[in-house]
């Protein structure tokens, strides 16, 4: 597949690197900056080409004349939605994703049509960010949750302790504990490292696990695993920016809220936005500050400042102060490996939230979303089966018979309403939503292919 | 520094090399010239060197860092002239020395011509085509061959190609995969060889000989399979086939490929570095059969125009052909050609030489300080077509330069330490340094009556001027190894 990157910033680049990464993608990127795009181009191999992206010579120059998608990651929303509207007009390229950041834009109506700015998917980082630390924040105790088949089914990942009652104990006791649910344990990490799970593994104190579950199970699973916590009630949110105010704005109706914002002015006007949150003037890292707030009650410190390193050192902070969950902002990858196994319980990294929900819109074909893992270790991607016995390599097959790259295994099936655990004989169905473990991302197109429909296969 | 993966790669791609053993085997049964066992030896030896890097590191799967580009391919270029120059050293027809294998084989693969032989069309096929493949492999790049066909290079393949490819910018990618960039040049170079191959069968040689040169044409190696070269034919239309396709190798590829992707020929009217380049062949052509007619050299016009013009392409391209002995030619002509050889081909050419570009930067930054004498606050951007070269390129260009000078200067002197006179090492410097092949003096007709000192000497010029200088030169620099 040819794909076009305009902006090579953080999200642009981690995109370009994931998508390079698999045989089947042709990737250039184009940027202003041809200092980064050489870095860039040491490190990958795709195409680069310098210029404004949104002049139809620099497209034409990067091939957008047959690029099948085009993906406008820029720091400013007019030039990703002018690169889309140009792609269209003059290039016909078939998908246009484009990242919207401003509010004002996305709750526009009939703005994105055809006829009007032709962008197919928009994308908004501090949407997908917010909606991220929301479900966080719904199940203590989680470390990342990712939505499967439409919210239907759930991979939660959390870190087990002595209190939860499967810790110390085989796998397979768990289907005695808890005999009418469905779920499954999919990955483990164990001092950093990933294990195999099988019904003989046993779950110490302190590993990641990750499990897949139909939604109104995850609670039960997640009480196998650690002491279950009670729900959030106190947030102290730490940055009055577009993702502070969004989050308030979220979780003010059954949470007590409170933003923290240096700028008076800025305070001033998110004042007027919140009803019920209380918002603060004041430095986030201001010990004084925070335990007049009362801290040490505090179940949930979120540190969702522009500046990662003072996000890291606020979170810590508050920490020490006594907050029972602190969750910082962190865009670097080796920062968050820093922090997270020590003074910060979550990592919240917005490019990979982002790259998450970017990529499943590339997908070709049938699967519909690819998230990776905590650490990267491993790809969680769901497909959908379509077509019948003749024109699908899966439908009507067992999931023993079917043809999987190396290192992949079917997990789970969602079928309508219901959620099937897969065994080696479980038959899957048309219109079945397909959830598979991947440990190398590079195969997955052979997933894709697998779950192409095709007319003449035989 | 990461020795496991380069050994990975070594080993490799010196496998991949011993399979270019096989068509001489076959040329060998075809003309059953019994000359097949020191190539099957080769194949044999080669493999097994291959094996023997490759085995113990097969399992090391990093990628390849800028540095390691630089060693794999500076190494890969050392040992294959060695392991090259086996079947000639092996072979009982003709009997070479060590030195003299190494020299043809590294002759051979650097495109460079310059020959130790003697009584070529005496020799067995199989070892004349051995010598002609050398130079087609060595012509794009064995290394280019190496990341089209092996696609587990990924990056690495980039840092490889950069390491070989002539030129001062090196970063342009035709496709956005490196393995299909590798893949368009070789089929545009594969073309280029078959309609060479067509054209020199139609125009009368026979279809052995129009293979063998197709080969060193297109690579603008200058091999022949007759001590007379080119001039052996005495055929006007083969001198033309062979004008055409040397000025056609001596342009950048990736022109080749957007025109043939495009199929319009706007691209090369529109490229600088062409248009500089086919100047540079018309003047120099228009000053040699001018001074040739003027003295009355060739008593015939015909002859006059057809000769100097086909000895301005060959050497000013840097293929070293030759229909006429240019170095007996009347005053300044021998060493106006010799100097036409430093300018060479296009930047991503298969020819050598200091590439058409780099001159026309220097050139350019002669006139923008005359503009600045007469306006001294202008502000006088150096300018390829419509858009600004960046600094680091134009600094690279002056680097080069004077790089190339010191390194001639001390080639000169130590060619002529080994006894030469001053106009053989001259010409013998240029004519390697270059990749040229023929040179002036005693080096006209071949390097046969040099000292083996001189003759690695000469080994070391070649391999400097394929891999431009730096490549090698990185490698003997402490910046290099230090972590």
């Amino acid at each position: 597949m040819k794909i076009l990157i305009l902006g090579a910033g953080q999200v642009g680049s981690s995109a370009a690197y994931h998508l390079s990464r698999e045989e089947a993608n042709e990737v250039t990127v184009v940027d202003k900056r041809p200092e980064v795009l050489r870095e860039l181009q040491d490190r990958l191999d795709i195409r680069t080409v310098v210029g404004h992206a949104a002049y139809p010579e620099v497209l034409e120059r990067a091939g957008a004349d047959d690029a099948d998608i085009i993906v406008a990651l820029t720091d400013g929303d007019e030039t990703n939605m002018v690169a889309c509207q140009v792609a269209y007009t003059v290039f016909h390229t078939p998908t246009k994703i484009a990242r919207i950041r401003a509010a004002e834009y996305m709750n526009a109506r009939k703005l994105f049509t055809q006829d009007a700015i032709p962008v197919d998917v928009r994308i908004s980082p501090e949407q997908l960010v917010c909606e991220y630390i929301e479900q966080l924040i719904l199940y203590p105790g989680a470390l990342q949750v990712l939505d499967f088949a439409e919210g239907r089914v759930r991979l939660v990942g959390a870190r087990a302790d002595n209190r939860g009652s499967l810790v110390g104990q085989k796998i397979r006791a768990l289907k005695e504990h808890i005999p009418n649910t469905e779920g499954r344990i999919a990955a483990i990490y164990r001092d950093g490292k990933s294990l195999q799970p099988d019904g003989d593994t046993i779950i110490n104190d302190g590993d990641e696990v990750f499990f897949i579950a139909a939604r109104q199970d995850v609670r039960v699973f997640m009480s196998e695993m650690r002491k279950l916590e009670d729900p959030v009630r106190r947030v102290v949110i730490a940055g009055g920016g577009n993702i502070g105010v969004r989050l308030a704005l979220a979780l003010e109706q059954n949470n007590q809220v409170k933003i923290i914002e240096r700028n008076p002015e800025r305070a001033r006007i998110i004042s007027e936005q919140l009803n019920k949150a209380i918002v603060l003037v004041g430095d986030a890292a201001d010990e004084e500050l925070l335990l007049e707030e009362n801290i040490d009650n505090v179940d949930v410190f979120c540190a969702l400042t522009n500046a990662e390193e003072a996000n890291i050192l606020s979170a810590m902070l508050a920490k020490r102060l006594g907050a029972h969950k602190v969750m910082a902002l962190i865009n670097r990858p080796s920062y968050a490996e820093l922090v997270e196994s020590g003074s910060i319980d979550i990592a919240i990294s917005p490019q990979q939230v982002t790259i998450g929900s970017l990529l499943a819109h590339v997908r070709r074909g049938d699967v519909s979303k690819v998230h990776s893992l905590r650490r990267g270790a491993a790809e969680a991607i769901e497909a959908v089966a379509h077509g019948d016995n003749k024109e699908s390599a899966v439908v009507g097959r067992r999931i023993d018979e079917l043809k999987l790259p190396k290192g992949t295994s079917i997990v789970t099936l969602v079928r309508g309403d219901e959620v099937i655990m897969a065994h080696h004989d479980t038959v899957i169905e048309t219109d079945d939503h397909v959830i598979l473990f991947m440990t190398d991302r590079r195969k997955i197109d052979k997933i894709e292919n697998l779950f192409q429909v095709d007319v003449s296969f035989v | 520094m990461n020795w496991t993966v380069a050994l990975r790669i070594l080993g490799l791609l010196l496998m991949m090399f011993s399979l270019t053993m096989a068509p001489p085997v076959v040329v060998s049964l075809w003309f059953d010239d019994q000359s097949w066992l020191p190539f099957v030896e080769s194949f044999v030896f080669i493999l097994l060197a291959g094996t023997l890097f490759w085995f113990p590191v097969r399992h090391k799967r990093k990628d390849l860092r800028l540095r390691d580009g630089f060693l794999v391919v500076a190494s890969f270029w050392t040992v294959l002239g060695t392991a090259g120059a086996l079947p000639l050293w092996l072979a009982d027809v003709p009997s070479m020395t060590f030195t003299d294998a190494v020299f043809e084989s590294m002759s051979g693969l650097t495109t460079t011509g310059a020959t130790v032989l003697i009584g070529l069309d005496a020799l067995p096929e199989s070892i004349l085509f051995y010598r002609q493949q050398l130079q087609w492999f060595g012509g794009m790049g064995i290394i280019v061959l190496a990341v089209a066909v092996l696609p587990m290079l990924g990056v690495g393949g980039m840092q490889l190609m950069r390491a070989e490819t002539p030129g001062p910018v090196k970063d342009t990618k035709l496709t956005p995969r490196i393995t299909e960039t590798a893949k368009a040049l070789w089929y545009v170079y594969l073309a280029f060889t078959v309609f060479c191959l067509l054209c020199y069968w139609a125009a009368g040689m026979t279809f052995f000989d129009a293979l063998c040169h197709s080969f060193s044409t297109v690579a603008i190696g200058g091999f022949s399979t007759h001590d007379l070269s080119i001039g052996y034919f005495g055929s006007t239309a083969i001198d033309l086939v062979a004008i055409v396709f040397m000025i056609l190798a001596g342009v950048n590829f990736s022109l080749h490929f957007f025109a043939w992707r495009n199929v319009s020929i706007g691209h090369y009217r529109q490229d600088p570095e062409f248009r500089a380049y086919i100047f540079v062949l018309l003047i120099l052509s228009a000053i040699v059969i001018g001074s040739l007619s003027l003295v009355g050299t060739y008593s015939d016009w015909d002859d006059t125009v057809i000769n100097g013009l086909f000895q301005s392409v060959s050497i000013a391209t840097t293929t070293g052909f030759t229909t006429a002995n240019y170095a007996a030619w009347p005053g300044a002509l021998p060493v106006l050609l010799i100097f036409a050889s430093f300018v060479g081909g296009c930047a991503g050419s298969t020819a050598g030489g200091i590439k058409v570009i780099r001159w026309l930067l220097i050139a350019k930054q002669g006139a923008r300080e005359i503009v600045r004498l007469v306006h001294p606050s202008a502000e006088i951007p150096v300018k390829l077509g419509s858009s600004a070269v960046p600094f680091r390129v134009v600094d690279a260009v002056w680097g080069f330069f004077s790089v190339y000078i010191v390194v001639f200067g001390i080639m000169l002197l130590a060619m002529m330490t080994t006894g030469l006179d001053q106009v053989t090492a001259f010409s013998a410097v240029a004519a390697t340094l270059n990749n040229l092949g023929p040179g002036l003096g005693e080096v006209a007709a071949g390097f046969m009556t040099l000292t083996d000192t001189a003759k690695w000497i000469a080994i070391t010029g070649m391999l400097l001027g394929r891999l431009e200088i730096f490549t090698l030169l990185v490698l003997i620099t402490p910046t290099f190894w230090r972590h």
